[in-house]
């Protein structure tokens, strides 16, 4: 008793006066980089600036996933000549909805002197005002003053001052300066001979990690005023940004990017097995986490650990069906379905996210699970281990025994553990993903399979557990989740793995995630904050004059 | 208000130029002549321009059933290449190809026959390597399809420059045969104002070249030279909406799609192939492309049947082989699934007469797979084939048997064949200068 008053008071004591706290260490290694906006990125952008109602009308390029993140990939990507194909239809789709007569009226804040003539003073009021924001800087003189040029000359021909304005604002749209986030680099005068990022490429950074849009205009002006390169100024705007429930987006991009729910695009399962997997539950599955995730994450500004034993998360009649679970709430016929909390009771196995239709359903065969995909995507999406991929010249006979007949996926995946030629990599996959086997390969709840009730044990690197429940708290416990998280939010945010020279940047954040009870809303304060997400080591290199393009 | 114009480029003057003025001169684009009475040739005499693409779906060969027992020209179609006999003497059969490079993996055989290097990554294909070559005056620089849902690709202009593929054939029709399509036999030509003032607009864009270009290190310059690349594709494509379209007699516009339905179901696969080998013809026929790649349902494949819930892919790594057969009966299947998609692409291009040819005979397909033998995923005995005569350059009706060469000769051949000028191809070991030149007319 003594001993708990006294931890406890210890618990006070640190909560009031607070853990103390290390400085940054001094890194360097940072990156000034050229990133492919991404889908979500364009979409929110489109519609922060000209409105919900806006449709896009086009298809997106894929995304490139480098080093387990698809931010890091747009670093890497260009712009294909179908892709630029698509990105011009959704500019003219865009830039003919903005001057349409249905939304000219609230968009376009002038009005030409004359509707069938140029009016080079409102286009270029127009043109800078969504210039600005799509660039995520002021356009310079001659940006503005060619888009002016090219709106009159159209507006001329087509006689009609919003087919000029239309054409100029699609120029815009299919821009390299919009397309790409272009990290510029200046001197720094706090640091003689170093460089850093100027005001503008640090409120785009800062804007696409928290809120997966472009600067709003408050974050703009702060750049700006230069007020973003002072540390009261970037606190300023860093504490703005994590109040508002923009965060919601920011939080939910990186772990659609982290969970690799693209993938889901291509994911088919057999529906004759189970015909309860349709389109609309593959959402709902990736709607549920998300929902979970934020509301645990930031609502409740919980510990990122739990994600992977909370007993809380949402779910629709759907997916209450999927997981055995019923959901009854009434709504009007012909709307969607309403999400519902839930809270399941102690020892449930459906606890966690990792029993999600969202992992179990997007690493699973078609028409069956898969241990060894679930375990192989546990190890490195959660973890950041490398799986190696099966060797090129594997034998398979080894393991095909046409004659025998598995009754349960443990009993079959067996057959790789027991042959030496398989063992040695699915000895590091299976055993973690066999604890998840009460989930099919639609992320349907099961207890049986073929007859037989399903063995649940498992073990992860020499801990064994039973069940979801215990692969969930063992993840929970082990040291490597914390540190995987802290890596991956780090490159995702700078579009760049670690490399050395930052490994003490990325210590020291962890060990500041960890005094901080791994609250990803307080972890996010740091990364903004820090030196390090906006250290760049210089300008890039000048390549030599470009040829011509025939 | 004034404005400086001293900083806008001349091309885009020129082109204001032209919608300032009230009579357009109408140049004439790839096409520069009339057709000949026969519909083979412009009326100067030039043969119509030969088209080229990819076919490609993994998983591809199973021992013994691929390979003709004769070479040259009086080879027996085997098994699993009977789909194709109607077509024998506008084909060519290749046996025993390798591909040379890391422990191989589904990717390993595409790779090698059209990209002819697989280490960290896939450098440029073939179809862009001819592409830049002959199709650079055409509407659509090239189109790509994939046939099960996905938007996956075989198509590079780099490492990580993928041509991603149209999944939707609705989407492909409107396209190509959308409100922007030109008949090139209509009677009546009128250049759309709208595409004049757009073609203007986007050189205002395309202007910025340079100065972006010289502020950025050595691959940023690349990929932003990339996206400069594919903008100036959008701008021929708009060059080419204004002049008038020389007469293409083969021209048909196909019905317009109601409905589509793709999935990973091989029966939709098949269907959906049939119909993207139909508008691809068309386009072709009507000028509107020279280059096409068709990735039927990828390398680690997983197309299935309806009945079954298992893909592709994993029946070729754990089907057992039947004892009499001698093969894997159910990836046998999926793999005359294939060749008879093949075959109905090749019957696309077949199908469309040009004076006393077809289509067919001025282009040239290039299909291959990733393995020799699937379940081993083995990289020796890779089956490859081409289909079309590349408007004569190319003698059909044979069967080649290269044993150990690697699979770079096909590639090679081929592009000295569409006009390329290259001597040698392929990296480390699959670089060759050796080509087929008992094929090459």
């Amino acid at each position: 008793m003594i001993k708990t008053q006294k931890l406890l008071s210890t618990v006070l004591a640190l909560a009031i006066a607070g853990p103390a706290v290390a400085a940054e260490p001094a890194t360097s290694g940072g990156q000034a980089l050229i990133r492919r906006v991404t889908p979500s990125q364009y979409t929110q952008t489109i519609k922060d600036i000209f409105g919900e109602g806006i449709k896009l009308g086009g298809r997106f390029e894929p995304d490139l996933r480098a080093n387990g993140l698809l931010a890091v990939g747009t670093a890497k990507v260009s712009v294909t000549a179908t892709g630029f194909e698509q990105y011009y239809t959704m500019a003219r789709a865009i830039a003919d909805q903005v001057t349409d007569k249905d939304h000219r009226s609230t968009l376009i804040t002038c009005k030409p002197a004359q509707a069938r003539s140029p009016d080079d003073a409102c286009t270029k009021q127009v043109i800078s005002q969504f210039g600005r924001l799509l660039f995520r800087r002021p356009l310079t003189s001659s940006e503005l003053d060619a888009q002016v040029i090219v709106a009159r000359d159209a507006a001329t021909s087509l006689k009609d001052f919003y087919a000029g304005l239309r054409v100029g604002l699609t120029n815009l749209l299919i821009s390299p300066m919009f397309l790409f986030r272009q990290e510029n680099v200046e001197a720094d005068p706090a640091h003689p001979g170093k460089y850093r990022l100027d005001a503008y490429a640090k409120a785009t950074r800062l804007s696409y990690l928290l809120w997966d849009t472009a600067p709003d205009d408050l974050l703009l002006r702060a750049a700006e005023s230069g007020e973003l390169h002072t540390d009261k100024g970037l606190k300023n705007q860093v504490t703005r940004m994590l109040g508002s429930k923009r965060l919601e987006l920011g939080v939910r991009a990186y772990f659609t990017d982290m969970l690799g729910f693209d993938e889901f695009k291509t994911l088919t399962k057999d529906t004759v097995i189970y015909p309860k997997y349709t389109n609309v539950l593959t959402s709902q599955a990736q709607e549920q986490t998300l929902r979970t995730i934020v509301d645990l994450l930031v609502t409740n500004r919980g510990d990122y650990r739990d994600i992977f034993t909370t007993r809380k998360t949402f779910l629709t009649p759907s997916l209450g069906i999927l997981y055995a679970v019923p959901v009854v709430v009434d709504r009007p016929i012909n709307t969607p379905e309403l999400w519902v909390p839930v809270e399941y009771p102690e020892g449930d196995p459906r606890t966690g996210i990792l029993t999600h239709a969202s992992f179990v359903a997007l690493h699973s065969h078609p028409g069956r699970s898969s241990p060894t995909l679930r375990g192989k995507a546990l190890r490195e999406v959660f973890l950041c281990q490398k799986v190696p991929q099966p060797p090129g010249n594997v034998n398979f006979e080894e393991v095909q025994d046409a004659n025998s007949v598995h009754k349960t996926v443990r009993a079959r995946v067996n057959a790789h553990l027991v042959n030496p030629v398989c063992a040695g990599c699915h000895k590091i996959t299976d055993p973690i993903g066999l604890a998840l086997e009460n989930f099919d390969s639609a992320g349907g709840f099961r207890t049986h399979e073929n007859g037989e009730k399903i063995d649940t044990s498992g073990e992860l690197s020499g801990v064994k557990f039973v069940g979801s429940g215990g692969l969930g708290q063992t993840i929970h416990d082990s040291e490597a989740v914390a540190s995987c998280f802290v890596s991956r939010v780090f490159s995702y945010a700078t579009g760049a793995t670690p490399v050395q020279s930052q490994s003490a940047f990325v210590k020291y954040a962890e060990q500041r995630f960890t005094a901080n009870g791994y609250r990803l809303p307080d972890f996010l304060q740091e990364i903004a904050l820090s030196d390090a997400f906006f250290q760049v080591d210089g300008p890039r290199a000048p390549a030599p004059a470009a040829q011509k393009i025939q | 208000m004034l404005i400086k114009r001293t900083d806008v480029a001349s091309r885009r003057t020129v082109l204001r130029g032209f919608m300032g003025g009230a009579a357009v001169t109408v140049g004439l684009p790839l096409l520069d002549v009339f057709l000949n009475s026969n519909g083979n040739a412009f009326a100067s005499g030039a043969a119509l321009p030969s088209c080229f693409g990819t076919w490609f779906q993994g998983l591809g060969g199973a021992p013994g059933l691929w390979e003709p027992k004769v070479i040259g020209a009086n080879y027996e179609m085997n098994q699993q290449m009977r789909f194709l006999a109607p077509f024998k003497k506008k084909i060519n059969i290749y046996s025993g190809l390798k591909a040379h490079g890391r422990a191989p993996d589904h990717t390993i055989g595409q790779a090698i026959a059209f990209a002819g290097n697989y280490e960290d990554t896939i450098p440029q294909t073939i179809d862009t390597i001819i592409g830049d070559h002959i199709g650079t005056k055409t509407r659509f620089r090239s189109i790509e399809v994939a046939c099960d849902g996905s938007t996956d690709s075989v198509s590079r202009r780099g490492p990580n420059i993928v041509n991603a593929s149209e999944p939707s054939p609705i989407a492909l029709y409107a396209r190509i045969f959308g409100p922007e399509f030109k008949d090139p036999n209509a009677a009546e030509f009128t250049p759309d104002p709208d595409v004049m003032v757009r073609r203007s607009a986007l050189s205002a864009v395309s202007e910025q070249r340079e100065a972006l270009l010289r502020t950025l290190g050595a691959s940023d310059r690349a990929r932003l030279d990339e996206y400069f690349s594919s903008l100036r594709e959008t701008e021929k494509q708009l060059e080419i909406q204004l002049e008038k379209p020389a007469p293409m007699a083969a021209c048909a516009v196909p019905a317009k799609l109601e409905k589509e339905d793709t999935g990973v179901i091989i029966d939709q696969a098949r269907e959906t192939q049939r119909i993207f080998a139909k508008l691809i013809a068309h386009a072709m026929a009507c000028g509107q492309t020279q280059v096409f790649n068709v990735n039927f349902g990828g390398g680690t494949s997983r197309l299935r049947t309806a009945e079954s819930a298992e893909v592709f892919h994993i029946y070729t790594h754990e089907e057992a082989t039947d004892p009499k057969l001698g093969y894997q009966p159910t990836v046998n299947w999926f793999q005359e699934q294939t060749l008879q998609a093949v075959t109905d692409f090749v019957a696309a291009l077949d199908s469309i007469k040009e004076g006393d040819g077809t289509l067919l005979d001025r282009s040239l397909m290039m299909y291959c797979t990733d393995h020799g033998y699937a379940r081993y995923h083995t990289s020796d005995n890779i089956p490859m084939l081409t289909a079309g005569g590349a408007g004569g350059r190319i003698k059909t009706g044979y069967h080649i048997h290269a044993p150990g060469d690697p699979m770079t000769r096909v590639g090679l051949t081929v592009q000295q064949a569409l006009g390329v000028p290259v001597d040698k191809w392929g990296q480390n070991d699959n670089e060759t200068s050796k080509t087929f030149t008992e094929i090459l007319a």
